[in-house]
């Protein structure tokens, strides 16, 4: 992690690292720190008076029922966006390795909800399912389903699980099919020669060996699931139906812009920061051990 | 090493299935914007008659052209469209190549230099991966509007440039160059400044290819940030723009304009990725390393 | 195997791998086939092995065709040039592998394993991964893995090619002894002349996807059947003179050679000589081949002497225990006539 062949200068380095230092300083560290020590404050929205109360707005947040709903809302959020994300994502990569011919077009065109804005995913889907006019609304009805996202919850939920997971395939999509062109053709034909079929082939040897990209996939998805979707949800139902899909993430915009509890948003910032710090090192802890290949 | 002519006998008879599946997976990426492209061609009315036909109409251009020309006029007075892609595309050039520069002059900094409190501030640098700006958002702004940027490119886009997402991907690939190069520039007569224009950005060309595809759809894709940090609608980029127009996505709304202006924002990034493919595959898959 | 024509693509255009390749290995024997890279050696093992598709003729291990049979149900067991062995197995279950499939029953397996293991020097590393062994060491567990299957067919594809000099000898030797107590019969594919004449019993020498010589070692030796052949096996490289042959004349270029016995026939013919088979020769002028001494490489053992007879350079292996040409010496060559060697100058086949 070190180069054995280094410049001599010593005044260079820290100018080249300047223009990154101040910007992350004013913009990254400054904010940051605000936000830890906002959550300790009660203050009230036009900052006329200013209350250190050390951990009483972590005590009220953890204590709020509603905050512990969109705890749990979120955990749903997350685990079903992933899963919805990978599992496809997996089967089209398997089976985008096997075509060799027309691969590269393929790839280029699963790619393509990558480049859109989950705001964008969000409009799009929200715009197939809307409860008059949408295609996919009027097949459900059709169908005999009833769909209703501005009245129904659930539907609502379905309606940005949906919309995230759809954007998110294409990332691991990329991810597994780099991870599984990894995989030395040789070992296949060992397995192949040593009596295993295809099936078999996949559970014992390609798929503990993915297991790598599976984690990093899954952090990265859950990363996602709790903050990108921001823009999904604000487009598709702006939280609601009531709370139906207020998400952590939402739920600090929300009480910070539109309640203006500053307090509680903070200190609901600073959970979900530990959250994201916990989730990334994990990560970085695990890759260091990665399996190598022979 | 990859895919060889000859797994032939390995996959007998799993590729008509493999190309079902494929095909069924290009199906569900593409029908969302598919019917998007159809609603952009019709009229309100033949979106509000549901179902809405699956073929496009005749009123593509018309479409189009207003959009562009003179946004949407609804509870929410949009401005032309290309004003929005205008600031969208600015926003996101000045991200992408802001972070290029930044992070690559720091990147090479941390690898090819050794000084006190490099390790510290390697990782106060790779911290800032872990907090996305939706996490620190309310004190961001704070600051921004203390520095008065309000409604203004610098603040749309100097917080966006604050995560480190370049420097440690450089720094991986800086580690990569050969000792033998430096020492070869070094009896050259080559200083680090020398060596850095003439041989280390020449082979970074790879990586600054993908990190600009990735960085441009970063910038382009934001919507929190840009949302709160301005509150002139002429500064409003076409991402927040689209989620504005619909309202609270009741039918009312002339959902025709929407979608061909949702066509147009996702054209540039989309033909950027396309275009840029390899490279920001390539670059995408080395940045988790 | 008999007649194989292997064609990748189709329609016009499409380029013939194996262009046809008939051999039956006996029951046991261990046949090594050898060729330069590109001779389509690899993909011969291979279409025996599956992994490639058959497109004219049959392969059949034992009683059975086997070119519509999977890999999985051959009954094979084949050594990869780089081990292919599986990175997050250690080496026990990277033995045991094929035998779960199979579903024996745990005993047997940890038997078979163990013994294979003994017999590699292996017992030590059971509880390693790939990740922690050397290539040699790795070497070892790709062919313990072959040998637990019992299989009717091993298959080594160049499996020395990524060891250091010193382990190649080592093992070769090992691949013998190994041979010699199973008595499985093995197809061994090296582009190595060397290895070839050693570990095999008889040799598939190949060229361009066209089998040139099926024999054993001494066989090809002496009595190559082509001039690829010739300038193949063997080091340093037969002597291969092209000229006009004419009863005991034979003319190469400015010079004419007398020659100990008459050529097969008249006419344009190529002339092999093996440099280690010019057993007499004197300084001075002679009644025999006439060579100038232009330059001389010392080996230790022996002494390389090269010239030119007519156009084409000679190399003749000088012995270290005689006295040594001094360059610039003309040297007077005796050749006995069972040293020749004719070939078609056109075909390159052999002349008899």
């Amino acid at each position: 992690m070190q180069r054995k062949v280094v410049f001599p200068q010593k005044g260079l380095p820290y100018w080249l690292l300047a223009p990154q230092l101040a910007i992350t300083l004013v913009f990254f560290f400054w904010p940051g720190g605000q936000a830890m020590y906002m959550s300790l404050l009660l203050q009230d929205p036009f900052g006329h008076s200013v209350q250190f109360v050390g951990l009483e707005n972590f005590r009220l947040v953890f204590a709020d029922e509603d905050y512990l709903q969109a705890v749990w809302r979120t955990a749903y959020f997350s685990l079903a966006v992933t899963v919805l994300a990978m599992v496809p994502g997996l089967a089209l990569a398997v089976m985008a390795d096997r075509v060799i011919k027309g691969g590269t077009a393929y790839t280029t065109a699963m790619l393509v909800p990558y480049a859109i804005a989950p705001a964008v995913a969000g409009v799009l889907w929200l715009f197939m399912l809307n409860p008059s006019i949408g295609v996919l609304a009027w097949w459900l009805k059709h169908a005999g389903v009833a769909w209703n996202p501005t009245l129904d919850g659930s539907d609502a939920m379905w309606l940005v699980i949906l919309a995230s997971a759809w954007k998110q395939v294409a990332y691991n999509f990329l991810f597994f099919l780099a991870g599984l062109q990894a995989i030395p053709k040789s070992l296949l034909e060992a397995a192949a020669i040593d009596g295993a079929r295809p099936f078999r082939r996949f559970y014992t040897i390609v798929f503990p060996l993915l297991s790598p990209t599976t984690f990093f996939l899954l952090v990265v998805g859950l990363v996602y699931a709790f903050f990108d979707t921001f823009g999904v949800i604000d487009a598709v139902s702006q939280g609601g139906p009531a709370s139906a899909t207020e998400t952590l993430v939402y739920k600090v915009y929300k009480d910070g812009i539109h309640s203006l509890d500053l307090g509680g948003s903070a200190a609901q910032s600073v959970v979900l920061m530990v959250i994201v710090v916990a989730l990334t090192m994990i990560q970085f802890r695990f890759i260091e051990r990665r399996v190598h290949y022979s | 090493m990859s895919a060889s002519h000859n797994s032939a006998p390995l996959q007998s008879g799993v590729n008509w299935l493999a190309h079902g599946v494929l095909w069924l997976g290009i199906a569900i990426t593409a029908f969302p914007l598919y019917i998007a492209f159809v609603a952009s061609s019709l009229t309100p009315q033949d979106i509000a008659q549901a179902p809405m036909p699956l073929w496009p109409g005749p009123h593509l251009l018309d479409n189009y052209r207003q959009t562009l020309i003179q946004g949407l006029k609804g509870t929410y007075l949009s401005p032309p469209v290309w004003l929005m892609l205008w600031n969208s595309l600015l926003m996101a050039l000045i991200i992408a190549g802001g972070k290029i520069v930044v992070s690559i002059l720091s990147a090479y900094a941390l690898a090819f230099f050794r000084f006190p409190g490099r390790n510290v501030l390697f990782w106060m640098i790779f911290l800032t991966l872990m907090l996305p700006v939706e996490v620190r958002i309310l004190p961001t702004y704070e600051v921004v509007s203390d520095l008065g940027l309000i409604n203004s490119m610098a603040g749309l886009t100097l917080p966006l440039i604050a995560s480190a997402t370049g420097t440690l991907l450089f720094r991986q690939f800086f580690l990569t160059i050969p000792d033998e190069l430096v020492e070869a520039a070094r009896m050259d007569g080559a200083g680090p400044l020398r060596f850095f224009k003439d041989v280390v950005l020449p082979l970074s060309a790879t990586n600054i290819a993908a990190l600009t595809v990735i960085l441009f759809i970063f910038g382009w894709n934001q919507y929190l940030w840009p949302l709160l940090i301005t509150t002139d609608n002429r500064l409003d980029t076409i991402v927040v723009g689209i989620t504005k127009m619909i309202g609270s996505g009741d039918a009312a709304t002339d959902w025709n304009l929407v979608m061909a202006t949702t066509l147009l924002a996702v054209l540039p990034p989309v033909l950027v990725v396309v275009l840029m493919r390899r490279w920001f595959v390539k670059g995408l898959v080395d940045s988790e390393k | 195997m008999s007649n194989l024509v292997k064609v990748y693509g189709s329609g016009a255009g499409a380029v013939p791998v194996i262009h046809g390749v008939s051999a039956e290995v006996a029951d046991g024997e261990f046949v090594v086939i050898v060729g330069p890279s590109g001779c389509g050696k690899s993909t011969l093992l291979r279409m025996v092995a599956g992994l490639e598709s058959v497109s004219g003729g049959k392969i059949a291990i034992g009683a059975h065709v086997v070119n519509n049979v999977d890999p999985s149900e051959r009954d094979i067991a084949m050594v990869f040039q780089n081990y292919a062995l599986y990175p997050h197995f250690n080496v026990f279950d990277n033995m045991a592998y094929g035998l779960r499939i199979r579903k024996l029953p745990a005993h047997e397996i940890k038997a078979r394993v163990e013994k294979a293991a003994k017999m590699l020097e292996l017992s030590h590393l059971l509880e390693r991964k790939p990740g922690q062994l050397s290539g040699g060491q790795r070497q070892r567990v790709a062919m313990g893995r072959a040998i637990v299957r019992s299989p009717q067919v091993f298959l080594f594809d160049e499996p020395l090619s990524n060891l250091d000099a010193k382990l190649r000898a080592q093992t070769r030797l090992e691949i013998r002894k190994l041979h010699a107590e199973l008595g499985v019969t093995s197809l061994f594919v090296t582009h190595d002349q060397v290895e070839a004449m050693t570990l095999a019993q008889r040799m598939i020498v190949m060229n361009a996807g066209l089998m040139e010589q099926f024999g054993t070692p001494e066989e090809v030796y002496a009595r190559p059947a082509s001039t690829f052949v010739a300038g193949f096996i063997g080091s340093p490289p037969m002597n291969l003179m092209p000229g006009l042959a004419d009863g005991s004349r034979f003319t190469l270029g400015s010079q004419v050679l007398t020659l100990p016995s008459a050529a097969p026939r008249s006419g344009e013919l190529i002339l092999g000589l093996r440099p280690e088979h010019v057993t007499h020769w004197t300084v001075g002028q002679g009644g025999g081949w006439s060579l100038k001494v232009e330059m001389i490489e010392m080996l230790g053992a022996e002494r390389l002497v090269y010239g030119h007879l007519g156009t084409q350079v000679f190399t003749l292996r000088v012995d270290a225990t005689h006295v040594p040409p001094k360059v610039g010496d003309l040297l007077n060559l005796q050749i006995e006539p069972r040293h020749l060697h004719w070939f078609d100058s056109k075909t390159g086949k052999r002349v008899d």
